[in-house]
């Protein structure tokens, strides 16, 4: 599942929520669930961030985002994914993005976690302002 | 349908002070022709295009109807 959204989410809610939707079918059907969750820090590059705004590219965002999570099933034995992206106005401590798979070991689980954010930070189109001492500013691609 | 939707995102966007418009598609056939009828500078290095919300390059074809989409680097995650 993927959702893109301008509201404040708490990701260990949404994760229990996630599980809790799948029923009693999923129990002992997964080994390994590796998480990976990206907040906004205060700091950057040497500079104060007092806070950002995350501007998308509605339509291309989630067709993006499930692409990837397509290619990540194709490539892995897994039994779901979960992608969770904030746009809009975020202030620090702020989580930005939740990742999470399921698989039956923790090998597939970390791999398939890890290509969905690497690929996210590459392709989905999202772009980050952050709220300076100097103002405004972008923030510059890894 | 006889126009090209173009939309353009984050430090694009503010440079080009507008975030989307309607070109008359004739004689525009290419992504880089799209961008010549829009802006007079060259296409900043690193711009990245998009066609109907799917990645392309300059030379990609562009047809009428189509949404054609300019933006920098992303920085997600």
């Amino acid at each position: 599942m993927i959702r893109v959204q301008k509201e404040v989410f708490d990701p260990w809610r949404e994760l229990d929520a996630f599980q809790a939707r799948q029923g009693p079918e999923w129990a002992g059907r997964f080994g390994a669930t590796a998480v990976f969750v990206g907040s906004l820090r205060d700091f950057n590059q040497g500079h104060a961030v007092a806070g950002m705004t995350l501007e998308h590219y509605p339509g291309m965002t989630e067709g993006h985002l499930k692409k990837i999570c397509a290619e990540a099933h194709a490539r892995w034995e897994l039994l779901d994914t979960l992608i969770i992206h904030r746009y809009g106005a975020l202030l620090p401590g702020d989580p930005i993005v939740l990742v999470a798979t399921w698989a039956a070991g923790r090998d597939t689980a970390f791999a398939a976690c890890r290509y969905l954010i690497d690929k996210l930070k590459t392709r989905a189109p999202f772009w980050k302002q952050e709220a300076t001492p100097d103002g405004a500013c972008w923030v510059k691609p890894e | 349908m006889s126009s090209i939707t173009v939309r353009y995102f984050a430090s694009l966007r503010e440079r080009l002070g507008r975030s989307q418009e309607q070109l008359p598609a004739a004689g525009i056939s290419s992504a880089a022709e799209v961008w010549g009828r829009i802006c007079p500078d060259p296409m900043p290095v690193n711009t990245l295009i998009a066609i109907n919300q799917e990645y392309a390059g300059p030379d990609s074809p562009v047809k009428a109807g189509d949404e054609v989409a300019f933006f920098p680097p992303v920085t997600g995650g």
